[in-house]
């Protein structure tokens, strides 16, 4: 136990991200599975109240994007990034364990809203974030909002975003730093260079978000006017700050899953991944241009038509090098010795799902067709034939494909399948009916609609859909609790893949890779024309390898931030005091602890 | 904490060695360094789009005294220089003079701080508060901001001065300091920017 | 710790008098009246040579690895271009809600 509450191993700090990420994908699920249900019917299958259906939508979005998605990506930065590089751990391990304290408090924090009601004189289940996960203003205003809901919500964000701008710092230096010998730029397999293009996504993304929470916080806690018209502010601004960071953030979510399925297609095909260059550099370009494409969330808040063409010129830009990539992957494919694995299958099946998500896409990158769309069912499809369609078909991938590697047990292939099989079709009949509920006029984020709408069939199928989801769900969660009670017994590469990661055994040592191997070429394990395969590394370290002890101060470091969070909610400031005293006192005995790699 | 050793630095990495032949700590700190210049471009936006939208007085002209804040200026320029004289000496082992521009740099940065807390109190009197308009919104979180970052320099540069002071600060340590150069300089940059877009441009 | 060429104390000394010159300037500039028309052009100027001189010395850019002056100069450009563009699209929708 004390060895894990002080681990400074990136390989236990993978582990603790996932078990963590996937608790609060379940959490986001449950919600999801309760929204569905209230509108499996018209006027309300539930009786759920619009308040608790604002807070359940709002604590479903906030979750998902960054109590489940981002983690679960960081789950696999941990565990693969150092084993994909030939490093024995990231660049600052105690910054990767503080980050994901930092993680999993801030997660506590924001969850802790759904019972903390009668802290403030109120129910259960009335206090929890309810303004959207994008909190536009003037909904998130003192004036309109004056419970805790919205303090909970930006408190949360700016504790989760410490964690990730952390994070980010640390494996832009690993990545850049810590690679063995001859592991070029350009041999990097390509999920440490979408990571690495991530990280820079991060830590430019997130200090906008920081400041608009904390122009947010300043309107709410001390009445000035930064986004309250009464007083000249412009709820406008709001937007464009959040959709500065926002946009970039759909790219972090995606980017990560992006280069997972580019690990796991060459090795199903036992192809080299088509065009691994442009897919890099194509990859660079859709950061860059993820950037200049924040306003295509605002149209309907009449820029003008110059910005409105100018962003929609740029948004469809974007599509040219994700279609790129689309075709590499094909094109990785084609002519393979293709093995249906279950790995294999959630990719294929994130490149199919992905190409709608970026049709619905381009089809409200137009201003005016997005006029029809924006704030319907309609942007709902698309975030979840993206978000889901992609970011998490392209995760599970990833955890059938690593999880030998991470415990050194494998999954079982038929539970996989039919884990697969239930998630497309769930997903497909809960998610593709909603283009048509939207397109139809029904509006996102209602509690009810009425009959007459006539979009009671297509919000049925979606309730079918999202249930079928959820008894996927079990089954992959049945999958992997049965791996707990079976033997380790996964050979070092049990799918013949081509990176570093499959040179050690599974579960890899704690010191990683007993020598450090040296690389000379991109797939080091495969027979290219012109490089043999890496020979294998020794059994046991020649010389006795140096592993650096735990350390309690990132946790201790970690916890002072949801105490100044409490003392913020609740006005007091003492608390606040004490919560800053104990991120001070962590980080000077952090700084002047011995601790060495 | 498995063994006793006197080092305490977080990247081994940067004293072993790395793919890129650079320390670790200094690269992280860049990529810090680069990270803020999006947060106070924000703010920096934000100050810029509010400017002249203010509902009511006082107004930027009417409030900010050049004068008094050329000197705080000039007081931080030289706080850099301070700075740079005392990396160049603890690099070359000089600790005698290493100390004394440590103690310099975290004075003026007092000064500044001292001069910041006069403003402030000054504006309020002058009827200037936090949510008067949008004006002293996006003045005092934009000027408010860099003043803790230029804090947390004091305290970090005192810091420093203490360790040199009972000898456990030499020039083994020069990275560090000139991390904390680079924080420090990279505040002051921050103040050229303020100077002029807040200040000068009315 | 890098090896290259350091400044000297001369340099450190010569860049802060300019650092201080530059700043009188601004404030010169700002009081004359014949100004006016070109102060904000002219201001930005000077403080961006500001900006570049300290960077450039005092944090030793000039002198050292070029993957330090992309790590810092990549968000920075990144930054210039939001602040700009946001101040673009931000006053164009102002006017034109309100017709001005
Ligand atoms: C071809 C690529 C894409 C294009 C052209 C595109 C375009 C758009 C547009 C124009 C909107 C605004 C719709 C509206 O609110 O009216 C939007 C919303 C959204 N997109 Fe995409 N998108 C693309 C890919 C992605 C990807 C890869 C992701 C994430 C993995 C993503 C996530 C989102 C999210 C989360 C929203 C909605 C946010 C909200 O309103 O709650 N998109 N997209
Ligand atoms: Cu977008």
């Amino acid at each position: 136990m004390k060895t894990w509450l002080t681990t400074t191993d990136h390989k236990r700090i993978g582990l603790l991200y996932f078990w963590t990420a996937f608790g609060f994908f379940l959490i986001g699920g449950l919600e999801a599975l309760i929204i569905r249900a209230q509108l499996a019917r018209p006027d309300g299958g539930l009786g759920v109240s619009a308040e608790t259906f604002n807070q359940l939508f709002t604590m479903h979005g906030t979750t998902m994007v960054f109590l489940a998605l981002m983690p679960l990506s960081a789950a696999f930065f941990n565990f693969m990034i150092p084993l994909q590089i030939g490093a024995r751990d990231v660049a600052f391990p105690r910054l990767n364990a503080f980050s994901y304290w930092v993680f999993l408090l801030g997660g506590l924090f924001l969850n802790a809203s759904f019972i903390a009601g009668p802290l403030f004189g109120a129910d259960r289940l009335s206090v929890a974030p309810d303004a959207g996960w994008f909190g536009y203003e003037n909904l998130t205003s003192r004036q309109f909002s004056p419970g805790p809901n919205v303090d909970f919500w930006l408190l949360g964000l700016q504790i989760l975003g410490i964690a990730s701008l952390a994070a980010g710092f640390n494996f832009i230096v690993t990545i850049l730093n810590m690679r063995a010998p001859g592991m070029r730029m350009l041999r990097l397999p390509p999920f440490t260079w979408m990571t690495l293009i991530t990280q820079f996504l991060v830590i430019t993304a997130f200090p906008v978000i920081t400041v608009a929470l904390v122009l947010l916080m300043f309107d709410r806690f001390f009445g000035t006017h930064f986004f309250v018209p009464q007083g000249g502010g412009d709820p406008i601004l709001w937007q464009h700050l959040f959709w500065m960071f926002g946009h970039p953030e759909v790219y972090i979510l995606i980017l990560p899953a992006m280069g997972i399925v580019s690990e796991v297609l060459p090795t199903f095909s036992k192809k080299p991944l088509f065009g691994y260059t442009v897919v890099v550099y194509s990859g660079v370009v859709i950061a860059f241009l993820g950037w200049s494409v924040w306003s295509h969330h605002m149209f309907s808040s009449g820029l003008g038509p110059i910005a409105d063409s100018v962003f929609a010129g740029t948004t469809m830009l974007i599509a040219i090098p994700t279609g790129v990539k689309i075709f590499n992957w094909i094109g990785t494919l084609w002519g393979g010795q293709i093995r249906f694995t279950t790995s294999l299958l959630f990719a294929v099946g994130f490149i199919a799902m992905f190409i709608i998500g970026g049709l619905s896409g381009v089809s409200h990158a137009s201003a005016p067709s997005d006029l029809q769309q924006t704030d319907t069912y309609y942007v709902v499809a698309h975030i979840h034939y993206v978000l889901f369609g992609g970011t998490i078909l392209g995760l599970f991938a990833g955890m059938y494909y690593w999880w030998p590697k991470m415990t050194g047990r494998l999954l079982s292939e038929s539970l996989g399948k039919v884990h697969f099989w239930l998630t497309m079709i769930g997903m497909n009949l809960a998610f593709f009916p909603m283009h048509f509920s939207g397109l139809l006029g029904m509006p996102r984020r209602i509690y009810t609609y009425s009959s007459e709408l006539g979009v009671t069939g297509f919000n049925q199928a979606s309730t079918i859909g999202a249930f079928l989801i959820g008894l996927a769900t079990l089954v992959f969660v049945w999958n992997l609790l049965r791996t707990r009670w079976q033997p380790i017994s996964a050979p070092h590469n049990p799918w013949g893949g081509a990176t570093l990661e499959w040179a050690i055994p599974s579960p890899p040592p704690v010191y990683n890779f007993t020598v450090i191997p040296t690389v000379e070429s991109r797939m080091p394990l495969w027979q290219t024309e012109r490089h043999a395969p890496m020979r294998p590394l020794p059994e046991r370290p020649p010389a006795p390898i140096h592993v650096p002890g735990g350390s309690w101060w990132p946790l201790i470091t970690a916890t002072g931030l949801p105490v100044m969070a409490i003392g913020a909610l609740s006005h007091v400031i003492p608390v606040v005091l004490a919560g800053a005293a104990v991120v001070i006192v962590g980080i000077y005995r952090w700084a002047y602890e011995p601790f060495e790699m | 904490m498995t063994h006793g050793s006197a080092h305490a630095h977080e990247a081994g990495a940067g004293a072993h060695r790395t793919s890129m032949g650079l320390d670790s700590r200094k690269m992280a700190f860049w990529a810090f360094i680069g990270s803020e210049c999006l947060l106070f471009g924000s703010l920096i936006s934000t100050y810029l789009v509010y400017k002249g939208r203010s509902l009511t007085g006082p107004f930027p002209h009417e409030i900010l005294n050049i004068p008094f804040t050329s000197f705080s200026t000039f007081d931080l320029l030289m706080s850099s220089l301070a700075m740079v004289l005392a990396l160049a000496a603890v690099q070359r082992g000089d600790m005698k003079q290493g100390k004394l521009w440590l103690l310099v740099t975290a004075l003026l940065g007092l000064v500044f701080l001292a001069g910041q807390f006069w403003e402030f109190s000054h504006f309020v009197r002058e009827g200037l508060g936090l949510t008067t308009n949008l004006f002293g919104s996006t003045f005092y979180v934009l000027t408010g901001t860099h003043g803790a970052h230029v804090t947390v320099g004091v305290i970090w540069l005192l810091t420093l001065w203490v360790q040199a002071l009972r000898g456990k600060l030499g020039p083994a340590n020069a990275m560090t300091v000139e991390i904390t150069g680079l924080y420090w300089h990279f505040v002051d940059v921050v103040w050229i920017v303020i100077f002029t877009v807040v200040y000068l441009i009315q | 710790m890098s090896e290259q060429a350091h400044a000297t104390t001369a340099t450190y000394l010569r860049i802060a008098a300019i650092l201080v010159m530059i700043t009188l300037i601004e404030v010169g500039v700002f009081y004359v009246p014949t100004f006016q028309a070109l102060l904000v052009p002219i201001l930005l100027v000077l403080s961006a040579v500001k900006f570049t001189l300290v960077v450039m010395f005092y944090m030793h850019l000039k002198f050292d690895n070029r993957f330090f002056a992309f790590l810092f100069g990549g968000p920075l450009l990144l930054g210039v271009a939001v602040v700009v563009s946001l101040l673009f699209i931000f006053y164009g929708a102002v006017r034109l809600r309100t017709g001005t």
